[in-house]
C-alpha cells in the first residue's frame, strides 16, 4: 500500500515536472519503478537486455564498424543458427485438400435481381477463377447464363470501389461506425422519422430477418424497394386475380402446348435457366414417333423465345393486349364485353385456341414480365380455364421478402423526400440515380437529403451523390443466403477474402443493428442455427447446406388454390397502365410505341462495366459496346431511316447507323436507329443500361440513356412517342451484319411432320462426292473426340460464349477493335433470317472450331505451330506461331482469332488472379482457337491414366457444354459407339457444316426442327 | 541477219537497236562518264532525296509494326493477308522481267536485250528485295522470321514442307541468289573498266575489288561466256517457277477465288507483263534524262511493247477463264466469288483493274501507239496499277467474302498499310538512283560487242546489196 501510494506521488512529481511532449505507455512506466522493469526482464527478456545493459555511442560505433567489416565474410560462414522463438512452419504437409494445380469447387449461390442461382465455383490455389451451374439447385441444374459467368470477371475488376468514403474523404469502418451510430441514436431520442431504406428485390432470409429488426428497432423507419427490371405486372396481375401476392412457376417440362403473350422466358427471370432446360428437352426428337412442344410467340420485339417459336406474330404493344383478350375470349373467359379488337388475326386466334383446347391441362399461357397486369391476370384465367393451373403452371406462396410494387415504392420514397420527411436514406445496392425513372428526378432529392449512405460495389451515380460511400463485398466474398425462383434457399459461401475491404450488406445491418462486431460470417450461421432448433444436429445441417448449395426442404409452399373465376374476369378489365398506354397510342396515330427492355448483356446497367458483357454480341442484333433504337424495316422505310456498311471492318464490324432522337412526352433522347427484321411495325425498342455516366473504364459513357426517357407510369412502354432523324451517323460494333445464308446449306431446318414422313430427309447428299486426300489418314486409335450441337434445342442465349470467354482466358479488345472486325471469340454464335422481312424465321448457329479431321488450317502452317493430335484435335502452339495468319485465311469456318495487338493485359494485378491458370494467357502476334478445351481433356486423361482406366463418357465436358442450359452441346469420344456423342452422330438429322468440302468435321449439327400447326401451316410465311 | 535480230517487225519500219555512229571508244566513254567523270545532275538529287524521304517512311512504319504490333495494317479476320501481300506478289511479278531479258532473251539470242539488261536486272534485284520483306513485316512475330528456314535447332522441329510458304521461303531466296549472282557475273568486265578508267584512289579501289582481277584475257573471256551461259540456264526455269511458287500460296489454300488450276501460268504471264511495264516504266524517263536515246532506242520499246501484249492477252485469258470455271464449275461458292468480284462490295476494283490491265494496254495494237514514247509511258502505268489492282482483288476480295455469311467482313488498308506500299516504292527507287550513280547502267562491253557484231553485218547486208 506504501509502496504504491509512493509510486502514484512519484508520478504526479514527474508528470508536473516535465516539460514538452512527454509520451508514456503505462503506470508502472511513468513511475519508473523497480516492479516495471522487473516485469519486463519476465515478459520481453531480449528486449530488456537491450534496455538494460544499454549500449553507449562509442560502443555502437566500435560494433558497427566490425559488423561492416566481418559482413564480407558472411559468406563463408554457415548461416547463425536462428532464434529458437521465431520459428517458421515448413510446407512439408500441406494443408488438408490444397494441392497445388488442382482447383478446389466450392458451391454457392448467385443472387441476381435478388433472386438466386445455385452456382458451384472452381478454386485454384484460394483464388476463384470459374463459375459452373450447381446441377443440384432448381433454378441452375448445372447450367449457367452468361451473368453468372461473367460475374467472376466483376469480382476481379479493378474498377470496383476500394475505400470506404465520406464525402469524398478515405474514412475507417470505425469513424463510419461511430458516426452513423451517433446520428441514428440522436434521432431515435428525438423521434425522428428514422431511416429510410431502399432496396433492391430481397429474397435473403437472413436480409429480411434483419431488415425486419431493424424496422422494429425505429418503427418510424420505412424499407422502399426499387429494382429497375423488377416484375411488378406479373406481382400486380397475380395479386388481382388471387387477391393476395402469389408467384407463379410453370412447369415446361409437362407442357405440349405454349402461348407466349410476349414472354422472354427462356432468357429472363430468376428461373430462365430452368425453363429453357425444360423447353428444350420437349423438343428433342429420337425417332419417327417423337413428339415436340408447340410453342406460339405474340410478342413486340424478337426475344430469345421468339426465335424458338413455332409460330410468330410480331405485334405492337396494343395488338398484343388486343391478341390475349381475343385468344381469353375464344377460351371462354369473359374479357369485360368488348368485341374482338381490329387487325387481330381470326385464323391465328383460332388455331391457338384450338391447340389449348385440345390439349387441356397440358398447356401454358405465359404472360411476359413487361406486359400490363391485365394480360397476366387473363393469362391466370386462362390456364385456370384451361385446367393448367396445378398441372402445368404451379403457384406458390411469393419468394420475396415483402413483395411490392417497385414502381409505386420508388414513388412513395420520393415523394417523401420530395416533403422533407426522410433525413436518413441508406441504399442497400442499387444505383438509382441511374435506374430511377426519369419523372422521380431521384437524384435531385437524394442531393437534397442529409444523410445518405450508399453500400455499392461501385462508385456509381448514386455513390456519387451519397456521404457515405460504403464499398460492397462482391457474392463471392461474402456471407449470405438467397432464394431461387421456387423459393430454394441456398447458403453464400466466400471463396476469397474480400479483395477491396468490401462489407457485406448483414454486416452493414448488424451495424446499424448496434452490433458492429458481428461478421457475416456469424450473422448468416446465427440466423440459420436460430431457424433450424427444431431441426435437430445443426453443424450436420449447416454443412450439408454449404456443401450440397442448397438448403433441404426449403422451397416456397405450393398454394393449393386457384385463381377465382371472377376475379379473373374482372382483372380481365383494362387497368390504368393499359388504358393510359392505349389512349396515349391512340392520340396520335403516326406516334410510335416506344418498349423499354433490360439490355441482354448488361440488364439494367449493373453489368456496365464487365468487358465480357459489353463485348459479347447481343442475340440478333448482334452489337456490342452500345445499346441502339431499334425499329423495324417498314417503319424504318417510313421514317426514311437506313444505314451503311464501313469500308473498315464492314460486315463483321463497323456499321453507320443513322442517329435518331427519340421523344416521348417532351423527353428526349438521342441514339442510331438500328433496322431489325421481327420487330413489330410502329414501335420502337430502347434497352436499359447505357449512357452511365460513372459505371468505370469500361462501361462509361457507352451507348445512350434510356432511363432519360422512362417514366414512373410507363416503366416498359409509352405511347406518344415520335422519331426525328438528325443527319448524323454513328459507328456501331456489329459483328455480324450479313442477315441471309446467301442459298448455302448452313442451318438446315424441316418440320417434325416431314422428320415423322422421313427421318433421313435431312440428311448429307455431298459429303462423300470427292472423299480422298493426298495425305494418308490419321488412325485415332485412343480417344477420338467428336462434338454435336443440336440446333434444334439451342436457344443462342450466348451462355457458351461467356463460358469460353471465362474458361479459355480470351480477351477484352474493345469497341474500336470489335469494329476492324478482329474480335477474339472462340465461340460465336452465327445469326439468320429466312422468309418475310417483317417477321422473318431467326435461325442460330453456334460455331466453335470444328476440329477437321482434314484440317486445311493444319496444311498451310510453314512452322508446324497448329497440328494434329492424335486423339483427332487440331491443336494450336502458340509459342511456335509466328503469325502469318494463313491458317485463318484457309479455314472456311473463319473460327480462328488472331492477336493483332497485345490484347490481354498484363499489368492489371487483379486481373492476374483471375485467369484460368491451366491455359496459355496468349501474347502478340499469335493465333488462337477453340481447342475443345484441351486443358479438360488432358487433365482427365492424366487422373484416368493413374487409375488405369478408361474415361467414362461424360466425364469431359467442355465450358460451352457445361454453360449450356438447353443441353445442345454434347462431347465426347465417337470411338465409342456407345458414347451419347456417336449415338446423336449416328442419327438422320445429324450434319456436317460445309462437309461437301471434305473438311471431315468432329463438330457436326442435329437439324433444327419445327412443330408448327397444320392449320396455320399453308399461311406460311407469316406476318 | 536483222530478221534473226528482230523477226517480229518488219525491216522498213524498223528502227535500229543501236544509233549509228558509235564506236568502242564513244560507248565506254559515254556510258562510264555517268559514273565517274559527269557531274551529278540536280535531278540525281531531287530524285534520291525524295525517295530516300519515302524509305524513312518506311523505316519508320516498320519500328511502329514491331513494336505496337501487326494491328496497325488494316488486316481483320476474315481478310488476314491485306496490303503487305498484294504488295508482295506485286513486287515479285515486277522482278521477273529482269532475268527474263537477261537470261531467256540471252539464250534465244535476242540482242535488242544487251542495252536493256543490266538496268532490268538490277530492278529485278531491287524489286525482289522489297518483295521480301513484306512476308517478313506482316507476320505477328517478325523476330521469329527464321522459323521459317530449316536450321538444325534445339525445339527439334523442322519447318512444314506441305505449306506454300515454306515453299515461297526457297523460291523467293533461291531466285533472290541466282539473279544476285548473274547480275553481279555479268557486272565483272564493266567493273574492270570503270577500275581502269578511275581517276581517283577510293573509286579505283573499290572497283578494283569488285572487279575480282579482271584483266580480260582470252581465258577470262571464256570462262565468262561459260557461266554466264550456265547462270542463264538455271536462272530461266525460276523465272518460271518463282512465280508459280508464289501462286501455290493462293492456289493451294481452299478459298473461293484462289483454289485455281490456272494460277501458275497466269501468275507466271502476269508477272512478266508487269516486269515489263517496270522496265519501260524506268526505261523512258532514264534514257531521256542522260541522254541514251541512241542506246535504248525506239526499237526497244516497241519490243517490250509488244511483249507486253502478247502477256497481256494472256493475262486477259487468264481472267476470263476465270469467270468461265466459276460459272462452270456449277459451285455455288465460285459463283458468288465470281459475282461479287464483279459487283460486290469491291466491284469497282475489278472494273478498274480491267480497265487497266486489259483495254488500256489493247491501244498497243496501234503501231503508230509505240512512237509515241509518252503514250507508252502512261500505257506502262497503267499496267502497274493494273497489275496491283489484279493482286488486290484476288487477295482481299477472294477472302472478304468466302464460306460462312456469317464471317463476312469488309477490309481496307491504313496510314500505315499505305506507308509501308509507299516506302517500298521509295525504297525501289532509292537503290535505282544508287545503282545508276555507281554502277554502270548499260553493259558496256555487251554494248561493245553489239556494235562490232553489227558493223559486222552492215558489211554483209552493204555487201549484198
Amino acid at each position: 500500500m506504501t509502496t504504491e501510494t509512493s509510486d502514484m506521488q512519484a508520478m504526479r512529481a514527474r508528470l508536473a515536472s516535465a516539460r514538452g511532449k512527454e509520451y508514456w505507455r503505462c503506470l508502472e512506466e511513468l513511475a519508473d519503478s523497480e516492479a516495471f522493469a522487473q516485469m519486463l526482464r519476465e515478459e520481453h527478456p531480449r528486449q530488456a537486455s537491450a534496455l538494460a545493459e544499454s549500449v553507449d555511442r562509442r560502443t555502437f560505433i566500435k560494433l558497427m564498424g566490425a559488423s561492416l567489416a566481418l559482413a564480407g565474410l558472411s559468406g563463408c560462414l554457415s548461416p547463425a543458427p536462428a532464434p529458437t522463438d521465431e520459428k517458421i512452419v515448413p510446407y512439408v504437409k500441406q494443408p488438408e485438400e490444397l494441392i497445388p494445380g488442382k482447383p478446389l469447387y466450392f458451391a454457392s449461390a448467385m443472387p441476381l435481381a435478388g433472386y438466386g442461382r445455385g452456382i458451384i465455383v472452381e478454386s485454384h490455389m484460394g483464388r476463384p477463377t470459374k463459375i459452373e451451374g450447381n446441377p443440384s439447385h432448381p433454378a441452375s441444374l448445372g447450367a449457367t447464363d452468361v451473368f453468372m459467368q461473367a460475374s467472376i470477371l466483376d469480382l476481379y475488376d479493378p474498377d470496383r470501389a476500394h475505400v470506404l468514403n465520406d464525402a469524398g474523404r478515405i474514412a475507417t469502418w470505425d469513424g463510419f461506425l461511430a458516426s452513423i451510430s451517433g446520428e441514428l441514436a440522436y434521432q431515435r431520442l428525438n423521434e425522428a422519422p428514422g431511416p429510410a431504406i431502399l432496396t433492391e428485390t430481397v429474397t435473403s432470409p437472413t436480409l429480411s430477418y434483419q431488415l425486419q429488426q431493424l424496422l422494429e428497432k425505429f418503427p418510424k423507419s420505412r424499407w422502399y424497394q426499387y429494382d429497375p427490371a423488377a416484375r411488378d405486372a406479373a406481382r400486380v396481375g397475380a395479386r388481382s386475380a388471387f387477391g393476395a401476392p402469389v408467384d407463379t412457376m410453370y412447369r415446361f417440362d409437362r407442357a405440349e402446348v405454349i402461348l407466349s403473350l410476349d414472354s422472354d422466358f427462356l432468357f429472363f427471370g430468376p428461373a430462365a435457366l430452368r425453363y429453357a432446360r425444360d423447353f428444350s428437352d420437349k423438343r428433342r426428337v429420337a425417332g419417327r414417333d417423337s413428339t415436340m412442344n408447340r410453342l406460339y410467340v405474340i410478342e413486340s420485339t424478337p426475344t430469345v423465345t421468339g426465335s424458338m417459336a413455332d409460330h410468330r406474330w410480331a405485334l405492337a404493344p396494343r395488338a398484343v393486349v388486343a391478341f390475349a383478350k381475343a385468344v381469353a375470349k375464344g377460351l371462354g373467359v369473359s374479357d369485360g364485353g368488348a368485341g374482338p379488337a381490329a387487325g387481330v388475326d381470326e385464323r391465328a386466334v383460332n388455331a391457338i385456341v384450338g391447340d389449348l383446347q385440345s390439349r387441356r391441362g397440358r398447356g401454358i399461357v405465359i404472360a411476359g414480365d413487361h406486359q400490363p397486369p391485365a394480360v397476366h391476370a387473363l393469362a391466370h384465367a386462362m390456364n385456370q380455364t384451361l385446367g393448367n393451373s396445378g398441372s402445368t403452371v404451379i403457384y406458390i406462396e411469393p419468394v420475396e421478402a415483402q413483395p411490392v410494387d417497385h414502381g409505386q415504392s420508388i414513388r412513395e420514397l420520393a415523394a417523401a423526400m420530395e416533403a422533407g420527411a426522410v433525413q436518413t436514406l441508406i441504399i442497400l445496392g442499387g444505383n438509382p440515380v441511374y435506374t430511377a425513372p426519369a419523372d422521380v428526378k431521384f437524384g435531385e432529392l437524394l442531393a437534397r437529403t442529409s444523410l445518405t449512405i450508399h453500400l455499392s460495389p461501385y462508385e456509381n451515380e448514386t455513390a456519387a451523390l451519397c456521404r457515405w460511400r460504403v464499398p460492397e463485398a462482391h457474392y463471392l466474398e461474402s456471407w449470405s443466403d438467397v432464394r431461387a425462383f421456387d423459393g430454394t434457399a441456398s447458403i453464400i459461401q466466400p471463396l476469397i477474402a474480400p479483395l477491396y475491404g468490401g462489407r457485406t450488406v448483414h454486416e452493414l445491418l448488424a451495424a446499424l443493428l448496434g452490433e458492429p462486431a458481428r461478421t457475416g460470417y456469424e450473422i448468416v450461421r446465427g440466423f440459420w442455427q436460430q431457424q433450424s432448433k427444431a431441426r435437430g444436429d445443426f453443424e450436420q445441417f449447416w454443412r450439408a447446406a454449404l456443401h450440397d448449395g442448397v438448403v433441404p426442404d426449403s422451397a416456397a409452399r405450393v398454394r393449393q388454390g386457384a385463381p377465382a373465376q371472377g376475379r379473373a374476369a374482372s382483372a380481365g378489365a383494362p387497368d390504368t397502365e393499359a388504358a393510359k398506354t392505349n389512349s396515349e397510342a391512340a392520340a396520335g396515330s403516326a406516334s410510335l410505341e416506344v418498349l423499354f427492355r433490360p439490355d441482354p448483356s448488361i440488364l439494367d446497367g449493373r453489368f456496365a462495366n464487365n468487358g465480357w458483357l459489353q463485348e459479347l454480341p447481343k442475340p440478333f442484333t448482334k452489337i456490342t459496346w452500345d445499346n441502339v433504337i431499334l425499329l423495324s424495316p417498314r417503319t424504318a422505310e417510313r421514317l426514311g431511316i437506313g444505314r451503311r456498311i464501313a469500308t473498315t471492318g464492314g460486315e463483321r464490324g463497323n456499321i453507320y447507323a443513322e442517329v435518331v432522337e427519340l421523344e416521348v412526352n417532351g423527353r428526349r433522347a438521342r441514339g442510331p436507329a438500328w433496322i431489325l427484321p421481327g420487330q413489330a411495325d410502329d414501335c420502337v425498342t430502347v434497352h436499359l443500361g447505357y449512357g452511365r455516366a460513372r459505371a468505370g473504364r469500361v462501361g462509361t459513357r457507352l451507348g445512350f440513356d434510356a432511363n432519360a426517357i422512362r417514366t414512373a407510369g410507363a416503366l416498359w412502354q409509352a405511347g406518344g412517342a415520335t422519331v426525328r432523324t438528325t443527319g448524323e451517323e454513328y459507328a456501331v460494333a456489329c459483328t455480324q451484319f450479313h442477315q441471309v445464308m446467301e442459298g448455302r446449306d448452313l442451318i438446315r431446318a424441316g418440320t417434325l411432320e416431314q422428320y415423322r414422313r422421313d427421318p433421313e430427309f435431312l440428311s448429307g447428299k455431298e459429303e462423300d462426292e470427292h472423299a480422298g486426300s493426298l495425305y494418308p489418314g490419321f488412325k485415332y486409335e485412343g480417344n477420338a473426340w467428336g462434338m454435336s450441337i443440336d440446333l434444334n434445342a439451342c436457344i443462342g442465349c450466348n451462355a457458351c460464349v461467356v463460358a469460353c470467354v471465362a474458361e479459355n482466358n480470351i480477351a477484352v479488345i474493345g469497341k474500336k477493335e470489335v469494329m476492324r472486325g478482329r474480335e477474339m471469340h472462340w465461340l460465336r454464335i452465327d445469326r439468320y433470317y429466312k422468309g418475310a422481312r417483317d417477321n422473318p424465321e431467326f435461325y442460330q448457329q453456334p460455331v466453335p472450331c470444328m476440329q477437321c479431321e482434314n484440317a486445311p488450317c493444319e496444311l498451310v502452317c510453314p512452322v508446324h505451330a497448329t497440328t494434329h493430335s492424335e486423339d483427332g484435335l487440331n491443336d494450336m502452339t502458340y509459342n511456335r506461331c509466328v503469325g502469318t495468319r494463313y491458317c485463318s485465311n484457309n479455314c472456311p469456318y473463319k473460327v480462328r482469332r488472331f492477336n493483332f495487338f497485345q490484347y490481354q493485359d498484363f499489368t492489371t494485378p487483379s486481373l492476374k488472379l483471375m485467369r484460368n491458370p491451366d491455359v496459355t494467357v496468349r501474347s502478340l502476334g499469335v493465333m488462337e482457337k477453340c481447342t475443345y478445351c484441351v486443358q479438360r481433356i488432358r487433365h482427365a486423361q492424366i487422373e484416368a491414366r493413374k487409375e488405369n482406366r478408361a474415361i467414362a463418357d461424360g466425364k469431359i465436358v467442355t465450358a460451352c457444354e457445361q454453360a449450356c442450359p438447353a443441353q445442345a452441346i454434347v462431347f465426347g469420344d465417337i470411338n465409342d459407339p456407345n458414347s451419347r456423342v456417336s449415338k446423336l452422330k449416328n442419327g438422320p438429322l445429324n450434319y456436317g457444316l460445309l462437309a461437301e468440302l471434305n473438311t471431315k468435321p468432329r463438330t457436326t449439327y442435329l437439324a433444327r426442327l419445327k412443330n408448327p400447326n397444320p392449320e396455320l401451316e399453308k399461311e406460311l410465311p407469316r406476318g | 541477219m536483222a530478221e534473226r535480230v528482230d523477226p517480229t517487225s518488219a525491216p522498213p519500219a524498223n528502227p535500229p537497236i543501236i544509233e549509228p555512229g558509235h564506236t568502242f571508244a564513244t560507248l565506254t566513254d559515254k556510258i562510264s562518264a555517268i559514273v565517274l567523270t559527269q557531274r551529278t545532275p540536280w535531278f540525281w538529287y531531287i530524285g534520291f532525296g525524295a525517295s530516300f524521304l519515302l524509305v524513312l517512311v518506311l523505316f519508320y512504319c516498320i519500328a511502329a509494326l514491331l513494336t505496337v504490333g501487326i494491328g496497325l495494317f488494316g488486316v481483320m479476320i476474315p481478310v488476314a493477308w491485306g496490303f503487305a501481300i498484294v504488295n508482295f506478289v506485286w513486287w515479285i511479278g515486277i522482278g521477273h522481267a529482269g532475268t527474263l531479258i537477261s537470261a531467256i532473251l540471252l539464250l534465244l539470242r535476242q540482242k535488242w536485250r544487251q542495252s536493256i539488261n543490266r538496268f532490268a536486272e538490277a530492278m529485278t534485284l531491287f524489286a525482289v528485295a522489297c518483295a521480301g520483306l513484306f512476308p517478313l513485316i506482316h507476320l505477328g512475330r517478325p523476330w521469329f522470321f527464321y522459323w521459317l528456314l530449316p536450321y538444325p535447332n534445339t525445339m527439334g522441329i523442322q519447318p512444314q514442307f506441305r505449306s506454300p510458304l515454306v515453299w515461297d521461303v526457297f523460291a523467293v531466296s533461291t531466285y533472290l541468289t541466282v539473279s544476285l549472282l548473274f547480275w553481279f557475273l555479268g557486272l565483272i568486265p564493266d567493273l574492270a573498266t570503270l577500275r581502269d578508267r578511275a581517276q581517283r584512289r577510293v573509286p579505283r579501289f573499290i572497283y578494283g575489288m569488285l572487279a575480282m582481277g579482271w584483266r580480260g584475257s582470252a581465258v577470262h573471256w571464256h570462262r565468262y561466256e561459260m557461266a554466264y551461259l550456265l547462270l542463264a540456264g538455271l536462272a530461266t526455269p525460276l523465272v518460271v517457277s518463282v512465280h508459280t511458287v508464289v501462286s501455290f500460296d493462293f492456289a493451294v489454300a481452299l478459298v473461293p477465288g484462289w483454289h485455281s488450276t490456272i494460277f501458275p501460268p497466269y501468275f507466271v504471264a502476269g508477272a512478266i507483263y508487269s516486269g515489263f511495264a517496270m522496265v519501260l516504266t524506268i526505261a523512258i524517263p532514264l534514257r531521256r534524262l542522260y541522254h541514251l536515246e541512241d542506246l535504248i532506242t525506239d526499237r526497244h520499246l516497241r519490243n517490250m511493247g509488244v511483249v507486253m501484249l502478247a502477256t497481256g492477252m494472256v493475262v486477259a485469258y487468264g481472267y476470263l477463264m476465270e469467270t468461265f470455271t466459276a460459272w462452270y464449275s456449277g459451285d455455288v461458292y465460285e459463283q458468288y466469288m465470281m459475282m461479287n468480284r464483279m459487283f460486290g462490295p469491291y466491284g469497282y476494283m475489278y472494273w478498274l483493274l480491267i480497265l487497266f490491265n486489259i483495254l488500256i494496254p489493247q491501244l498497243l495494237w496501234v503501231r503508230r501507239v509505240h512512237a509515241n514514247v509518252p503514250l507508252l509511258f502512261l500505257i506502262a502505268i497503267s499496267v502497274n496499277i493494273g497489275m496491283w489492282l489484279e493482286r488486290y482483288v484476288i487477295v482481299v476480295v477472294s477472302l472478304h467474302r468466302d464460306y460462312m455469311p456469317s464471317a463476312w467482313g469488309m477490309y481496307s488498308g491504313t496510314i500505315v498499310d499505305y506507308g509501308v506500299l509507299a516506302g517500298s516504292i521509295g525504297l525501289f527507287v532509292c537503290l535505282l538512283f544508287l545503282f545508276i550513280r555507281f554502277l554502270p547502267m548499260i553493259s558496256i562491253f555487251e554494248m561493245r560487242e553489239l556494235v562490232h557484231d553489227l558493223s559486222e553485218q552492215g558489211q554483209t547486208v552493204r555487201s549484198t546489196e
